[in-house]
């Protein structure tokens, strides 16, 4: 897990843009595995998930940094799970207010949002580290990270297993959906997949940015 | 340890204000969610009722009082003895809808289904509230081939589980495979209502109370 030092030239907007990608929380870190299997057999599911992890990160991360000084390294832990499980408790009501439908397919998933270790794992290694300001802005990242991976899943289970896409049909009457890829081994299978093309951009990525360093030291 | 050690005062305190805080948070947001969800729950309810017993159009709320079934107002508060009369457009009887709690594989099963006394059978069943294991018990309400079970099922002597592609009796329906343990807490939960509401529901419930708010749908 790369986390920088504070004070150094990381700029805020880096700490943000991070966790889009070169330390995407799914696709690098391979955290939040759980929601990440279970919800995302539809885009919206994925969406509502990855939105509600987005809330209670940001939100946690956030008073994690403010509160930092003020609890002791020896219940850190404890009082981290106490401010995630409020937030958590918070969102779980809301979306029953709000949302029934959806919080009705999410199920148990949301109070389980407690135990993601995305989450807790940030404020351990980040947020108790950092000013709020960076805190907030790492926490943003990772959780847009978080929440562009559980799309990217849940479309992708959602329009092969079900030929549509946010519940609206793409191929008309004749597309067979492959069923296999609404069940738990789609998961499986369409993040083995994602997690190969992820690596695969990175791998030619960076033979790419070798191959413009070995042009220009042949040139010069 | 080179920092000094805080008292364990410092600690139980610190761990007690977290705790406060958070308990006026929780409650705060429940007392502010609590009307919308309750509100939420009783419509939900509602449409479960329409859809348990078919051609129902109007329904009213039906309380056993210890010998006969009372007519009781919309907004009252439902008990273990509340159930649901549906009637058709001209206010003439259908059925019954009864709703029954009871443990499922995870968490408590909250089943609510469609009974006619005339047929004495089961004409649709619906899940208010399950937290079954996603992909396989959830499949009680979500494999449409098993809620069909309900459509048609007699209640007698009682409501039976057999193995999926079985079902040869009118009292029997297929489990669903990978979830018996949801499919027979299905079952037993109504069969357990039943046994309960037979003797006291009349084949006829009472009339429709007059002017019916409740011409919605």
């Amino acid at each position: 897990m790369a986390s920088s030092k504070p004070g150094s030239k990381h700029s805020a907007y880096e700490e943000m843009i991070k966790g889009l990608w070169r330390d995407n929380p799914v696709f690098v870190q391979v955290l939040g595995m759980c929601p990440m299997l279970a919800v995302t057999n539809s885009a919206i599911n994925a969406i509502a998930m990855g939105l509600a992890t987005f809330f209670v990160l940001v939100g946690s991360s956030f008073l994690v940094s403010s509160l930092k000084q003020w609890i002791p390294r020896q219940v850190r832990i404890s009082v981290y799970i106490v401010i995630i499980a409020t937030f958590v408790t918070v969102v779980d009501y809301v979306l029953l207010a709000m949302v029934p439908a959806i919080h009705k397919e999410l199920g148990a998933f949301i109070p389980l949002i407690v135990a993601n270790c995305l989450i807790l794992g940030r404020q351990e290694a980040f947020a108790s580290k950092h000013t709020v300001k960076f805190a907030v802005m790492d926490a943003i990242g990772m959780a847009a990270g978080f929440l562009l991976a559980m799309f990217a899943l849940g479309s992708v289970r959602e329009i092969l297993g079900e030929g549509k896409l946010f519940g609206l049909s793409l191929f008309g009457d004749n597309f067979e959906p492959w069923v296999i890829m609404i069940l738990p081994p789609g998961g499986f299978i369409t993040l083995g997949l994602l997690l190969l093309l992820f690596n695969w951009v990175t791998e030619r990525k960076q033979a790419f940015i070798a191959q413009v360093a070995e042009a220009e030291r042949s040139k010069a | 340890m080179r920092e000094q050690e805080p008292s364990s005062t410092t600690l139980i305190a610190a761990l007690s204000i977290a705790g406060f805080l958070s308990g006026i948070i929780i409650i705060a947001v429940y007392l502010a969610t609590f009307d919308t969800i309750a509100e939420n729950k009783a419509r939900e309810l509602r449409e479960a009722v329409f859809r348990v017993l078919p051609g129902v159009t109007r329904m009213q709320k039906l309380r056993f009082d210890g010998e006969a079934l009372v007519v009781m107002p919309d907004d009252a508060k439902d008990d273990e003895n509340t159930i649901y009369g549906g009637y058709d457009d001209a206010g003439r009887f259908i059925g019954y809808a009864i709703a029954n709690g009871g443990p499922g594989f995870q968490d408590t099963i909250r089943v609510l289904y469609g009974y006619q006394p005339v047929g004495r059978k089961v004409v649709g069943m619906w899940i208010l509230e399950s937290r079954e294991t996603p992909g396989l018990g959830d499949k009680i309400y979500k494999d449409a081939a098993f809620v069909a079970n309900f459509d048609d099922l007699a209640i007698d002597p009682q409501i039976v589980t057999v193995k999926k592609g079985t079902k040869s009796a009118a009292n029997e329906i297929d489990a669903i495979t990978g979830a018996t343990i949801s499919s027979k807490a299905v079952v037993r939960i109504m069969n357990e209502a039943h046994a309960v509401w037979d003797q006291r529901l009349p084949s006829l419930a009472p009339r429709l109370k007059p002017q019916q708010p409740e011409s919605e749908k």
